[in-house]
C-alpha cells in the first residue's frame, strides 16, 4: 500500500511538467494548428529563467575584511550581495534565498514577449504550409534556441536551489499513520500545487471569461468567428503567448528538481509529444490526464518489484504505452472527432 | 545506359566522376598553407560523406517521394552498425559478411515498425516513428534486451565493441582491423605526394564510394520506375489514390522498408570502417539530422540528398574547427578595434557554436528555399537563362512565343 502510494507521490512532479507542457503544446495546436516542436525549447527558457534571476541577485561586490585572515595570514576577500548592501542582511538573503519563486513574476513577462514574438515573427507565416514544414521550421528554431543558451550558459547543468523552507522532506508515512517512512521533498509537493494551480488558473481563463469564450469557438470553428467580424487571429497569437508562458513556468519551478541545463527541453519535448498523442491532439483535459497518468506510470515501471521481471521497462513504457494507445483509439484519450484525421 | 534515361545517366555519371576523383577535388590547397584548413579530402571525413550520402539517399526514398516525415531513421542506422560489430565478433573482421546482414535486419526492423506507424499519416506518423527510435535507443543504450536474456547485446553505454575473448570462429588469431575478404583493409591509405599537395587514397573511401554509386543507382531507377510514379501519387493526392479503388500502404510500407534497408547499409558501413557500434547512432537528434541533410540538398530531387549530407559533413568539420586565432587572423586587415568586434560577431557561429549555424541555416532553408540547394541552383539558373532570354529578344527571331 504505502509503496503503491509513493510511485504515485514520485510520478506526480514529473506528471506534472509533462501535463503542463502538453497543456502548451495542445493549446498551440487547437488554436492554431500549429505542430510546435520548440515547445521543449520554451520549457528550457523558462528554467534558465530561474537561473538568470538567481544570478542577478548574488551579483557581489568584493571587499576586503581586515579582520578575517586566510591561512597564509592575508585578509580575507568577502563577497557581500548587493541585494544585501542594499535591503540588509536580513531581507536581501531572503530575497536571494526565495529567487525561484520569484522568477515566476520575471519569467511571465518574458515568456509571453517570446511567445508574442515566436508566433508574429515566424510561425504567423507556416499556417498555409503543410505540417511537415511546420515541424521543420519549429525543429531549426528549437535548435537555435537550445545554442543560445548554451552559448551565454554553458553546457553543464546549473544548480538552481529551491528556498531553505522547502528543502526538507516532509513525511506521508506520519500524516497517514503508516508504520514506514514516506519521505516526500517539499517542493516536488508545492511544484504539483503550483502546477495544479496553473492549470486550474487555463481552464478557468478560458471557461469563464469572454475572451476565453471567444477562444473556444475560434478552436471549433474558425472562420464562423471570423465572419462574425471578430480578429481571431490577435486572440490566438495571445494564447501562443499564454502557452509559452505555461511552459516557461513549468521550466521556472522545475529548475530545483533537476538542474536545468541546455538540452533539458529537448529530453521533455519528446515525451510530452507522446502525452499529447496519448491525450488526444487538441484535447486540453486529455493533456493533462495523460500527463499525469503517464507519470505515474512511469513511476509504478521504476520500481525494483516490477524492474526484477522486466528489467529497464521504465524507460519503455511510456512508448509502449502510446503506440498501443494509437493503434487502438487513433484519437487518443480524449481526442474529439475530426481533429487531425486524415 | 543502364536502362535510365540521357540525363539521368548523365547525372549518374557525373556524380561517379565526382567521387572517384574527390582525393583530388577536395584537397584543393597544398598541405601547410594557410588555406589547408579548408580541405577535406581526408579519409574519415570523405568516409562520412558518402556514408551519410547514402543514408540520406535513403531517407529520401521515403520523405521526398511519399511525404511521410519520419523522425526515427537513426534507429535502423543503429541497428545495422549493431549488426556488423556482432558479425566481427562472431564471424571475422570481414565486413563481407556484415554488410548484408546488416541490410537484412534494418529492413526487417522497418517492416515491423513501418507496419505499424504507417496505419497514421501526417503528424502522428512523425511522432509514431519518433517514439519508436527512442524506444530502441532506450533499449540499447541500457542494453534492455541484453539484460532481458542474461547477455550483452548491445553492450549500453560503452557501446559494441570487439574483445579479444570474442569466438571469432573463422579466424584463429585475433585481428584489428576491419577488410574486404582478406584482400584489402578498410584502413588502408596510400598518400599520394605532387610537390606541395599531398593526396590520400582510402581503401574504406573506394569501397563505400562505390556502394553509393550503387545505391544511387538504385534511386534513379525506383525514382523513375512505375512504383516511384505510385509513391509521388500518395504525396500528392492520398485520398484520390483510396477513391479509386487502390491500397496505397503498401507502396508507403515498401518505401519504408527501402530507406529502413539504405539507413541499415549505411550504419553498417560506419561500423565498416570504424568497429564500434553506439546508442549515441540512434537517438534522436540523429534522425533530425538525416532530415536536415534532405531538406537541405532538396526533398525529392535526386541529388538533393547527397548535396545536403557533404554540405552538412563538410560544414561540420570546417565549422568546428575554426577558433579565435583563426578568426584573428582573418579580420586582421580591419583595425584593431573593428578586428576585435568582428571576431566576438562572429565567434559564436564557429567552434562549439557550429550547430547554432546549423539551425539557422535549416531555418532559412525552410523558410525561403523550400526545395533546398537544388531549388536554390534552379533559381540562379533560371535567372540567367531569362537574361540572355530578354538579351535575345530585340533580334526577335530566337525565342518564341510561349
Amino acid at each position: 500500500m504505502d509503496a503503491i502510494l509513493l510511485q504515485i507521490l514520485n510520478g506526480l512532479d514529473k506528471g506534472s511538467a509533462y501535463a503542463l507542457i502538453a497543456l502548451g503544446l495542445t493549446l498551440i495546436f487547437g488554436t492554431l494548428g500549429v505542430v510546435n516542436f520548440a515547445h521543449g525549447a520554451l520549457f528550457m527558457i523558462g528554467a534558465f529563467c530561474s537561473v538568470t534571476l538567481q544570478k542577478i541577485l548574488t551579483i557581489s561586490t568584493i571587499s576586503i575584511d581586515e579582520t578575517q585572515k586566510d591561512f597564509l595570514g592575508r585578509p580575507l576577500e568577502v563577497k557581500t550581495p548587493i541585494m544585501e548592501n542594499w535591503f540588509g542582511p536580513e531581507i536581501g538573503g531572503l530575497i536571494i534565498d526565495w529567487s525561484v519563486p520569484l522568477a515566476i513574476l520575471f519569467a511571465i513577462p518574458v515568456m509571453l514577449v517570446i511567445g508574442y514574438v515566436m508566433e508574429r515573427g515566424l510561425i504567423k507565416h507556416f499556417y498555409k504550409r503543410p505540417h511537415a514544414d511546420q515541424i521543420l521550421v519549429t525543429f531549426g528554431l528549437a535548435i537555435v534556441l537550445q545554442e543560445v543558451i548554451k552559448y551565454f550558459y554553458g553546457a553543464n547543468p546549473i544548480p538552481t536551489p529551491a528556498p531553505d523552507a522547502f528543502r526538507g522532506s516532509f513525511d506521508f508515512g506520519a500524516l497517514l499513520g503508516l508504520d514506514t517512512a514516506l519521505a516526500y521533498p517539499y517542493w516536488r509537493l508545492v511544484y504539483f500545487a503550483f502546477s495544479a494551480v496553473i492549470i486550474g488558473a487555463v481552464f478557468a481563463f478560458l471557461q469563464f471569461t469572454t475572451f476565453g469564450m471567444v477562444v473556444r469557438a475560434g478552436m471549433a470553428d474558425r472562420e464562423t468567428v471570423g465572419l462574425l467580424g471578430i480578429d481571431i487571429d490577435r486572440r490566438f497569437t495571445i494564447m501562443f503567448g499564454i502557452a509559452a508562458a505555461v511552459a516557461g513556468l513549468a521550466g521556472v519551478m522545475y529548475a530545483p528538481i533537476n538542474s536545468p541545463n541546455y538540452h533539458m527541453g529537448m529530453d521533455f519535448l519528446v515525451l510530452s509529444f507522446v502525452v499529447v498523442v496519448v491525450g488526444g491532439m487538441g484535447s486540453l483535459p486529455g493533456a493533462v490526464l495523460a500527463g499525469f497518468m503517464l507519470g505515474i506510470l512511469e513511476s509504478f515501471a521504476s520500481m525494483n518489484e516490477i524492474k526484477a521481471i522486466l528489467p529497464g521497462i521504465d524507460q519503455i513504457i511510456i512508448y509502449v504505452v502510446a503506440i498501443i494507445i494509437l493503434l487502438t483509439r487513433p484519437r487518443g484519450l480524449m481526442g474529439r472527432k475530426g481533429v487531425m484525421e486524415e | 545506359m543502364f536502362g535510365t534515361a540521357k540525363r539521368d545517366t548523365a547525372l549518374l555519371i557525373i556524380v561517379a566522376i565526382l567521387t572517384l576523383f574527390a582525393p583530388f577535388l577536395l584537397n584543393p590547397f597544398p598541405a601547410g598553407s594557410a588555406m589547408a584548413q579548408f580541405n577535406a579530402g581526408y579519409p574519415d571525413l570523405m568516409q562520412r560523406f558518402v556514408i551519410f550520402g547514402i543514408f540520406a539517399i535513403g531517407f529520401n526514398i521515403l520523405f521526398g517521394l511519399t511525404g511521410y516525415l519520419s523522425f526515427g531513421h537513426a534507429a535502423f542506422l543503429g541497428v545495422g552498425s549493431y549488426a556488423v560489430v556482432w558479425m566481427y565478433k562472431l564471424l571475422d573482421y570481414n565486413i563481407i559478411w556484415g554488410l548484408p546482414l546488416a541490410i537484412v535486419i534494418s529492413g526487417v526492423f522497418a517492416l515491423m515498425i513501418g507496419f505499424i506507424s504507417l496505419r497514421r499519416s501526417g503528424i502522428y506518423f512523425s511522432i509514431l516513428t519518433l517514439a519508436f527510435a527512442q524506444m530502441m535507443f532506450a533499449i540499447s543504450y541500457s542494453d534492455l534486451l541484453g539484460r532481458f536474456f542474461g547477455t550483452t547485446i548491445t553492450n549500453g553505454e560503452t557501446g559494441l565493441q570487439v574483445y579479444r575473448s570474442d569466438p571469432q570462429v573463422l579466424i584463429d588469431s585475433w585481428e584489428s582491423v576491419p577488410h574486404l575478404l582478406g584482400l584489402v583493409e578498410m584502413r588502408s591509405t596510400y598518400t599520394m605526394r605532387l610537390g606541395d599537395w599531398s593526396f590520400d587514397f582510402n581503401a574504406g573511401y573506394y569501397f563505400c564510394a562505390v556502394i553509393m554509386l550503387l545505391t544511387f543507382y538504385l534511386a534513379i531507377r525506383i525514382f523513375r520506375s512505375p512504383f516511384g510514379m505510385m509513391l509521388r501519387a500518395v504525396k500528392s493526392n492520398q485520398q484520390r489514390m483510396n477513391y479509386t479503388g487502390l491500397n496505397t500502404r503498401p507502396y508507403a510500407l515498401a518505401a519504408f522498408v527501402i530507406s529502413g534497408m539504405y539507413a541499415g547499409l549505411a550504419g553498417g558501413l560506419m561500423a565498416a570502417m570504424d568497429p564500434l557500434a553506439g546508442a549515441e547512432r540512434m537517438q534522436w537528434t540523429a534522425s533530425g539530422e538525416v532530415v536536415l541533410m534532405t531538406i537541405l540538398g532538396g526533398a525529392g530531387t535526386l541529388i538533393g540528398p547527397v548535396l545536403g549530407a557533404g554540405f552538412i559533413k563538410y560544414f561540420e568539420n570546417i565549422f568546428s574547427k575554426i577558433n579565435d586565432n583563426v578568426l584573428h587572423s582573418w579580420f586582421a586587415f580591419l583595425p584593431d578595434g573593428i578586428e576585435d568586434f568582428m571576431v566576438v560577431i562572429v565567434h559564436p557561429f564557429v567552434g562549439k557554436g557550429w550547430h547554432l549555424t546549423l539551425g539557422l541555416m535549416f531555418m532559412l532553408v525552410v523558410i525561403f528555399l523550400p526545395g533546398g540547394l537544388v531549388e536554390g541552383g534552379q533559381r540562379i539558373a533560371r535567372l540567367f537563362r531569362r537574361k540572355n532570354a530578354r538579351n535575345d529578344a530585340p533580334d526577335g527571331s530566337k525565342t518564341p512565343a510561349e
